[in-house]
C-alpha cells in the first residue's frame, strides 16, 4: 500500500490533508476555471441559473468545510446563517434601496457577529452536543423569521421579492449570465481566502484544535478565540452565500430555509470530502442536480434518494470526492508509470 | 389561579410526550453515545403504521400493540443493518448516518401516505376528565400511559436479568463482555426499545398535532431539550426533564407577553443552549471525566 492510499483509507473522517492535498494542482484549477468561465456562453438561461445556484451552494459548503474540516466543530445549523444573510440582503435592498453588491459585505458582517455570538456558548459544547445545539438553531430559524414583530421588515410568511439586478456598465449579457459571473467572482475570492486562511498561522491553530484540543491548548493555542473565530468566519461566508442565493432566486421566505437546507449543505460537504475544499464544488453539484433527477422519477422521492446515496457514500467512499480524486490520481500515475 | 392550574396540567400532559421522546433518545445515547436525529421520524413512521392498521379495521388497542411490536423489530433491523457496521466510525459518519435515516424515513412516509394532514383517533376521547374543566381525558390518558410505561421500564431495568445486562453493557461494555454479556445484542435491544417508546410518544401526540410526515420535528426538539435538561446519561432525568420542559413551555407561552405559539421552538433552542452552557451534564447526569 502506498503512502497515498494509506492517507485515504486509514485517516479518520475529519482527517488531515497535507497542505498540498487541501487543494488541487494549479493546472487542474486553471482548467476548471476556464471551463467555468466558458460554460455560460453555450447553455440556456435556466441552466445558467442552476449553475449559479451550484456556485452559491459551493460557497456555503466551503464555509462549513472551514468549520468542520478546519476546526473540527460540527454544525447542522448552517441554514440559519444562510437565512440570516439572505434576509439581511433582501431587507437592505428592498427597504433601504441599497445596491446588491454592497449588501454582501453587510450580510457577511451581520452573520459573522451572530456566528461569533453563537460560537461563544458553543465553546463549551463538543461533538454531539454542538450538533444538537446547531440542529435546534436550524429548526427554530424559520419560526423566528415568521415572527409578527419583524413582519414589517421580513414580510412574514409571504417573504420578500427582490428585483433582479441588470448587468452593469451596459455589458451585453443577460441578467442570469451576469449573476453567474458575479457569483463566480465572489466564490473565487472566498475560495482563495479560505485556502489562505487554512494555510495561515490561524488555520494551523484551528487544525491543531481539531486534531487534539488538549495538546493544542498545552502548546499555547487560544482555544476559545480560534473556535469562536472559526464559527464566525464560517457563518460570515455562509451568510454571503445566502445573500447571493437570495439575489439569484429573487425571493426570500421562511420556508426556504428549513432544516432540509442545513442537511443539504452538510450532505454536500460529506459528498465532497470533509476538509477538501475543491470537493465543495462536487458536493454542490450533487445537491443541486440529484434532487432534480430524483424528482423527475417521482415527486417527493428526493429525500429518499439523498438518504440512500448518503448511506452508500459513508459505506463505500467515506471520504467522498476527495477519495475518488486520489484514487483516480493514483491510477493515472500508475498508467503513466507503466508506459515509460 | 384556574388558568395557572390549567396550564400546569396541560404542560404535564405534553410533558409526558416529551418524556417519552427523551427516554427514547437517552436509550440510544446510552447504548452508542450518539444522539439519534432520526428518532422523531422513526416515531412518526410508527404512528403511520398504527393509523394504517386502524384504517384497515384493526381495533385501537390491538393496533397499538402490533405497532409496538413492528417498531421494536424495525429498530433492531435499523441497528443491525446500518449502525452496527458503523460502530467504530468517527462521529461525523454517525451524524451523516442519522441524517440519511431522517431523510429516507421522512420521504418514504410522504410517498406512501402523502403530506396531507390526517386525523388520528384518541382511545380516551376528548371529553373533560372526570367532569373537571381543567384537563381532557386524552391528556389524562397521556399522563397515565407514560406513568405505566415508566413503571414497566423501572421494573425491567431493576429486577430482570436482561435489564441488568443492558445496564452493564451501557455503562462498561468491555467488562460486560468479559462476564459473557452479548453487548452487540444489548445495543440492538436498546434500539428496539427506543423505537417502541418513540412509537408510544407518536401515537399519544398524533391526536393533538395531527398526523403528517413532519409532525415530529418540533416534538423531537423538545425531546432533545428534555433529555439534555435531565442529563443525557440518566433515563430518570430524561423523564423529569420532559415534564419540566412541558410545564415550562406552557407557562412561558401563557405569562410572558409576545411569546404565544410563535416562539415555542425558539424557547426549546434557548433552553438547550442555556442548559448545555450552565450545566452540561444536566440535572441528573453524571459528569464524565476524560483521561488525557
Amino acid at each position: 500500500m502506498t503512502a497515498l492510499q494509506e492517507t485515504v483509507t486509514e485517516a479518520p473522517a475529519v482527517s488531515v490533508p497535507s497542505k498540498k492535498s487541501m487543494t488541487v494542482s494549479l493546472g487542474a484549477s486553471l482548467i476548471m476555471l476556464v471551463l467555468m468561465l466558458l460554460i455560460p456562453l453555450f447553455v440556456k438561461n435556466f441552466v445558467i441559473f442552476q449553475l449559479t445556484m451550484l456556485l452559491v451552494y459551493a460557497i456555503a459548503i466551503i464555509a462549513l468545510n472551514l468549520l468542520t474540516g478546519g476546526s473540527g466543530q460540527f454544525s447542522l445549523g448552517q441554514s440559519a446563517f444562510y437565512a440570516l444573510g439572505a434576509y439581511t440582503s433582501a431587507i437592505l435592498m428592498e427597504h433601504a434601496g441599497i445596491n446588491y453588491v454592497l449588501t454582501l459585505p453587510v450580510s457577511g458582517l451581520v452573520c459573522f457577529i451572530f456566528g461569533f455570538l453563537f460560537g461563544l456558548p458553543a465553546l463549551r459544547l463538543s461533538g454531539v452536543y454542538l450538533a444538537l445545539a446547531t440542529f435546534a438553531l436550524a429548526t427554530a430559524m424559520p419560526q423566528m423569521l415568521k415572527l409578527g414583530v419583524f413582519e414589517h421588515w421580513t414580510g412574514g410568511v409571504q417573504g420578500l421579492v427582490i428585483t433582479k439586478p441588470d448587468a452593469p456598465f451596459g455589458l451585453p449579457m443577460s441578467q442570469d449570465m451576469w449573476l453567474y459571473y458575479f457569483t463566480l467572482a465572489v466564490g473565487l475570492l472566498i475560495y482563495i481566502a479560505s485556502v489562505n486562511l487554512l494555510n495561515s498561522r490561524s488555520g494551523r491553530a484551528m487544525m491543531a484544535i481539531r486534531d487534539n484540543q488538549i495538546a493544542a491548548s498545552a502548546l499555547g493555542v487560544n482555544l476559545s478565540l480560534y473556535k469562536t473565530l472559526a464559527f464566525g468566519i464560517s457563518a460570515a461566508f455562509t451568510g454571503i452565500a445566502g445573500a447571493l442565493g437570495a439575489i439569484v432566486v429573487q425571493f426570500v421566505a421562511p420556508d426556504g430555509y428549513t432544516i432540509t437546507l442545513a442537511i443539504a449543505i452538510f450532505l454536500g460537504m460529506v459528498v465532497g470530502g470533509v476538509g477538501w475544499l475543491p470537493g465543495s464544488l462536487a458536493g454542490a453539484a450533487f445537491i443541486v442536480f440529484v434532487p432534480n433527477i430524483a424528482e423527475s422519477i417521482s415527486k417527493g422521492l428526493s429525500g429518499a434518494v439523498f438518504g440512500v446515496l448518503l448511506i452508500i457514500i459513508i459505506f463505500v467512499v467515506p471520504h467522498g470526492a476527495r477519495q475518488v480524486a486520489y484514487t483516480a490520481e493514483a491510477l493515472f500515475k500508475k498508467l503513466v508509470g507503466s508506459k515509460s | 389561579m384556574e388558568l395557572f392550574t390549567n396550564q400546569v396540567l396541560a404542560g404535564i400532559a405534553t410533558g409526558a410526550i416529551y418524556a417519552c421522546m427523551a427516554l427514547a433518545v437517552v436509550m440510544i445515547y446510552q447504548a452508542i453515545d450518539h444522539l439519534n436525529f432520526a428518532q422523531g421520524e422513526m416515531a412518526m413512521f410508527s404512528t403511520f403504521i398504527a393509523w394504517q392498521l386502524i384504517q384497515w379495521g384493526v381495533p385501537y388497542w390491538i393496533a397499538f400493540v402490533l405497532t409496538l411490536g413492528i417498531s421494536f423489530a424495525g429498530g433492531i433491523i435499523i441497528e443491525r443493518s446500518l449502525f452496527k457496521p458503523l460502530a467504530n466510525a468517527p462521529i461525523l459518519t454517525h451524524v451523516a448516518g442519522f441524517i440519511a435515516l431522517f431523510a429516507i424515513i421522512n420521504s418514504v412516509a410522504g410517498l406512501t401516505w402523502d403530506f396531507t394532514i390526517k386525523q388520528f383517533p384518541s382511545p380516551f376521547g376528548s371529553r373533560p376528565f372526570l367532569g373537571s374543566q381543567l384537563i381532557s381525558t386524552h391528556q389524562a390518558g397521556m399522563i397515565g400511559v407514560t406513568v405505566v410505561l415508566l413503571i414497566l421500564l423501572y421494573i425491567f431495568f431493576r429486577f430482570t436479568r436482561i435489564g441488568l445486562a443492558m445496564r452493564a453493557a451501557a455503562s462498561l461494555p468491555e467488562s460486560a463482555r468479559l462476564v459473557g454479556i452479548n453487548v452487540g445484542w444489548m445495543i440492538a435491544l436498546g434500539w428496539g426499545m427506543a423505537s417502541a417508546i418513540g412509537a408510544i410518544a407518536g401515537m399519544l401526540i398524533a391526536p393533538i398535532v395531527f398526523l403528517e410526515p413532519n409532525m415530529m420535528g418540533g416534538v423531537l426538539l423538545y425531546g432533545f431539550a428534555s433529555a439534555v435538561l435531565g442529563g443525557l446519561t440518566s433515563p430518570f432525568g430524561a423523564v423529569i426533564g420532559g415534564f419540566l420542559v412541558g410545564v415550562f413551555e406552557n407557562l412561558v407561552g401563557t405569562y410572558i407577553p409576545g411569546v404565544g405559539n410563535e416562539l415555542k421552538l425558539p424557547i426549546a433552542l434557548a433552553l438547550i443552549v442555556t442548559v448545555l452552557v450552565v450545566k452540561p451534564n444536566g440535572l441528573f447526569g453524571r459528569a464524565v471525566v476524560q483521561r488525557v
